[in-house]
């Protein structure tokens, strides 16, 4: 279903297997930080580790989504939609970093 | 049963504010009055308000537009005119008055005049100028005028009931806070902004979809007319900025209805996100107001030049960086909270950087007009005013970008100088200069050229004596938003600015004459040809008015100046051999009733009328689901229809071809179109 | 010189249906970034408003790990179930697409239940969004996540009709294409959510 985003009735491609492999990976990356949040008392991983891995796995299972769920694909989705996502992803960048910077930058001036 | 409802919210705190009130209840009753009188309502509503036509949709804009600037101006002037005489006295405003005034002016010029003048403007050009038939979402399209019409409407009916917000344009907190601001002022503000920023966001939707994906066959991005470019950019911009717009002023409301803690003093709430998120939206409004009005100056320029703009790529590359770069400066509108030095020095050199781009424009309209053969149409000197102007209150930005010099005169009217400075060159005269520019196409005849002169001098010269002044002001420490004052050394300067706002009125008065005039003339003012004024680009190529369909046959696109390059290879007027059916989007009543659900909903809200909220979300709801059952949204037009139109059109043009004695509707220099000898 | 200056022939209907959707479907990608972008926002907001240190305080005391991951399994099988119902669809089973839009809809009603179950809770102990800076932020980005889902299930109910009273014609199969958009692009959220609230929340 590689098409998906431009025709809805041709199709096709990797239809069942392409959401079954999505709902695997999606389970697998949703289980790991879980887990380690769950655990934490056992393992006394520190926090900071554990935030990272939350974030590469959150990171990963967005991408994962965009794949087998909303199939996404380099070479078939047209490319004002990719276009657009690069660019909506480069703006959240700078408005939600912007914001942080300004934000916590303030933070800090204001606690001194 | 009302909610915050009573009969206190009529304006009887004042005799300014009831005068407000009945010139707006007594202008909607004398229109309804001589609609019904002359039996417009049938015309009206089946040709127009139901209409999902860009043309018509765009002209609807536009007329919105100038109702609220008149509006709006009028506050202008209230204001001038207290800041003359309130020299130690209390002038003829209350503060509370003179609050909600600067807060409605700011308000309407922006979301209300601005916006809907650019986007009419864009809504009647660019599918033409792409050589397409419509838009791209022609029901959306209505939606989002509607949309629009139901936030000036909330504005407009706060003069009658209730008051408008005193919090200014942009709403700080926390005076724009319940607990400073009680009333339902800021709340009309909200929802105002609130629902005509969704119609913004779905127009800006609108026109991304559309310029990508109805260009006619051959015209790449780098052949796209500059406006389109333009148009483009900014349409982009309102995809992504309004969001930030719609959530700020949700959580402000929230704060408000809820008593929740976003924004407020107390309990964890940061102010100063307001101001942050707000400027994410507000800067790249900047340049969604401007870059369309640089769109209609390039247009304008290489028309009556009579030559190819110069540097098009240069100019594409620079509205494209102006339009990214224009989401990394927020923070420069509030230098003054106090961030690091390096996050200054970021947004001030991020700002100044902005200024290249633009220079880059400025050159190569310059260079346009180099040993170009210049007509001295009104566009043209709206555009000529709006360079020498413009470069002026770029300037004065590039001091502002730095912040030592933004803590001397943050919220001094050097800042008010500064961006009417900006906005009314860069954004309003260059919608004056399309307004003139696109009116043939858009009724089939031209504006009176002197009145458009007389008006164009009026503007600039009462632009210059109204703002000029108020940079000395500022530079001698007079605060913005000051209802009375008592130092005596300003008031010589408030009556020049005084004076300028009446010179800029006498400006609008031309144009109101100019228009009279050239609808007395039109008969001999008819734009038979389709191109008055030998331009360039595909609009041209279409009868004035176009007929519903724009283009019978798609255009082929094999250049830049696509037009141009037709008529030079003389297969512009070429006959085709067959016509074919059109499919036309039929008109529907759904996008009225969505405006006018979302303002009962808009004004419920502000009230508190929690049932009537409930009802008109439902009701709003119902009517979008409704259409969206409706599948068979379009008619057919039968070629031998479509066959007959043009033929009269083209009749029509080879009548006014042959006839010398007609005010040379293209340049005797052209030879007569092929096809038509 | 020969007629090359516009197009003679008309579009075949196939031709305008398969334009009209990919338009379609270009400009409900262009809403979803912009509504990206909103959420994007929310997540700013409730960042910044969690420096608050009494704020970190309460979620840790207020949040409950198999209750998020119970909402988060329900709302990735409906992401399933979506799939399925979009497969169905290629290959024209009416049946097959009511009954995995059927299924779908329960399991998002079953993750609105949760949410309305967790909120409530939260609004009886006192921390109901009027209490800090960081439950209004907390309630507006959750909260907003789940009226999209409640959206999403009216959407989808509409939609089930529309399939039953017109069966699996172009207009319907183009619509039913961009509630999928809408209700996976809510799973991602729901990722963001999970990840930024809760689970750092939890820590």
């Amino acid at each position: 279903m590689s098409d998906s985003t431009t025709s809805p009735t041709t199709d096709n491609g990797h239809g069942l297997r392409s959401y079954l492999t999505g709902f695997k990976l999606a389970l697998i990356l949703t289980a790991i930080p879980f887990v380690l949040v769950a655990t934490k008392d056992l393992t006394s991983l520190p926090a900071s580790a554990i935030l990272v891995v939350i974030a590469v796995a959150a990171v990963l299972q967005i991408l994962v989504h965009l794949r087998y769920f909303l199939h996404l694909d380099l070479s078939a989705t047209p490319r004002e939609n990719m276009m657009a996502l690069v660019f909506a992803a480069i703006l959240i960048f700078i408005m939600v970093g912007g914001s942080f910077w300004i934000m916590f930058d303030l933070h800090r001036r204001m606690s001194i | 049963m009302f909610g915050k409802l009573t009969i206190d919210a009529l304006p009887f705190y004042s005799w300014v504010a009831m005068g407000g009130a009945l010139v707006t209840v007594g202008g909607v009753l004398a229109v309804t009055f001589a609609v019904t009188w002359f039996g417009w309502w049938r015309y009206l509503w089946s040709e127009w308000l139901t209409s999902v036509d860009h043309k018509r949709i765009g002209v609807m804009y536009i007329v919105l537009a100038l109702v609220m600037l008149l509006r709006g101006f009028v506050d202008a002037i209230m204001m001038r005119a207290q800041q003359a005489i309130a020299l130690n006295s209390e002038g003829y405003l209350p503060p509370g008055h003179f609050d909600q005034i600067f807060s409605s002016h700011g308000t309407i010029m922006i979301f209300f005049m601005a916006m809907p003048f650019l986007t009419g403007l864009i809504n009647i050009v660019v599918p033409q100028q792409i050589g397409a038939r419509d838009v791209a979402f022609p029901f959306m399209n209505s939606v989002s005028l509607w949309l629009t019409a139901a936030g000036a409407a909330l504005v407009m009916v706060s003069l009658v009931i209730g008051k408008f917000s005193t919090a200014g344009w942009s709403g700080y907190p926390p005076y724009s806070g319940v607990q400073y601001n009680p009333g339902v002022g800021v709340d009309y503000w909200l929802w105002a902004l609130l629902i005509s920023g969704i119609g913004t966001t779905l127009a800006g939707i609108n026109f991304t979809v559309t310029i990508f994906k109805l260009r006619a066959p051959g015209m790449n991005l780098m052949r796209m007319p500059l406006f389109t470019w333009t148009a483009l950019c900014s349409s982009i911009l309102m995809t992504f900025a309004f969001p930030a717009l719609t959530v700020v002023c949700a959580l402000l409301w929230l704060d408000r209805t809820f008593g929740m803690h976003f924004f407020t003093n107390d309990s964890g709430g940061n102010m100063m996100n307001y101001a942050n998120l707000f400027w994410i939206w507000g800067h790249p409004e900047v340049y969604i107001l401007i870059l369309p009005a640089f769109g209609i100056f390039s247009e304008v320029v290489a028309t009556f030049s009579a030559k190819r703009l110069f540097g098009y790529t240069s100019l594409v590359y620079a509205t494209a960086s102006i339009a990214v770069l224009s989401f990394t400066v927020w923070l420069h509108h509030f230098f003054t909270m106090g961030a690091s030095p390096n996050v200054n020095a970021f947004f001030g050199i991020a700002t100044m950087i902005i200024a290249v781009p633009t220079g880059v424009k400025v050159f190569d309209w310059l260079l346009t007009m180099y040993r170009g053969r210049i007509t001295f149409h009104p566009s043209m000197m709206w555009t000529l005013g709006f360079i020498v102007t413009f470069v002026i209150g770029g300037m004065t930005g590039v001091l502002l970008a730095l912040p030592p010099v933004n803590y001397m005169v943050h919220n001094t009217t050097f800042l008010v100088a500064h961006f009417h400075n900006m906005l009314i060159p860069g954004a309003l005269f260059g919608y004056f200069a399309g307004y003139m520019y696109w009116f043939p196409k858009a009724f089939g005849f031209t504006l009176d050229e002197r009145w458009g002169a007389r008006s164009f001098w009026c503007w600039l010269i009462g632009f210059y004596l109204a703002f000029m002044p108020l940079y000395i002001l500022g530079l001698m420490g007079m605060p913005r938003r000051l209802e009375h004052y008592n130092v005596a050394l300003w008031q010589p300067y408030l009556i020049v600015a005084a004076l300028g706002a009446l010179l800029i009125l006498l400006g609008i008065v031309c144009q109101g004459v100019q228009l009279v005039v050239s609808i007395r003339q039109r008969q001999e003012r008819l734009d038979l040809t389709g191109d008055p004024w030998n331009g360039r680009t595909l609009e041209w190529l279409t009868s004035s008015p176009p007929p519903p369909y724009n283009f019978a046959l798609l255009p082929i696109v094999r250049e830049i100046d696509a037009f141009e390059d037709m008529k030079k290879r003389g297969v512009a007027y070429q006959k085709p051999p067959r016509y074919h059916d059109i499919h036309i989007p039929r008109n529907t009543d759904t996008g009225v009733a969505v405006g006018a659900f979302a303002f009962l909903l808009g004004f419920a809200v502000v009230w508190q009328i929690w049932w009537l909220v409930i009802a008109a979300a439902v009701a709003l709801w119902a009517v979008i689901i409704a259409r969206s059952f409706e599948d068979d949204t379009e008619y057919r037009l039968p070629a031998d229809e479509v066959q007959e139109i043009e033929r009269q059109h083209r009749q029509a043009m080879a009548g006014a071809l042959r006839r010398p004695d007609v005010d040379a509707p293209v340049p005797s220099n052209q030879p007569l179109p092929e096809g038509l000898a | 010189m020969t007629i090359d200056a516009v197009i003679a022939s008309a579009p075949s209907a196939s031709e305008a249906i398969a334009e009209s959707h990919e338009r379609k479907a270009f400009g409900f990608w262009l809403y979803l970034m912009s509504d990206a972008i909103i959420f994007a926002l929310l997540f700013a907001t409730y960042v910044v408003m969690s420096a608050d240190a009494e704020g970190r305080q309460t979620a840790r005391s207020l949040f409950s790990l198999s209750h998020v991951s119970g909402e988060t399994l329900l709302l990735l099988c409906s992401s399933l179930t979506f799939g399925f119902a979009a497969l169905a669809m290629h290959s024209v089973k009416r049946g097959a697409v009511l009954w995995w839009l059927l299924v779908t809809f329960a399991l998002g009603l079953g993750f609105l239940a949760m949410e309305i179950i967790e909120f409530r809770g939260m609004a009886q102990v006192g921390a109901g969004p009027d209490r800090s800076g960081f439950l209004s932020a907390f309630f507006a980005l959750v909260g907003t996540h789940g009226l999209h889902v409640a959206f999403g299930l009216v959407w989808i109910l509409i939609l089930a009709s529309q399939v039953i009273i017109k069966g699996l014609t172009p207009p319907v199969t183009s619509r039913l294409f961009r509630l999928g958009l809408f209700w996976h692009f809510l799973d991602i959220v729901w990722v963001g959510i999970f990840s930024v609230v809760y689970l750092p929340g939890l820590l």
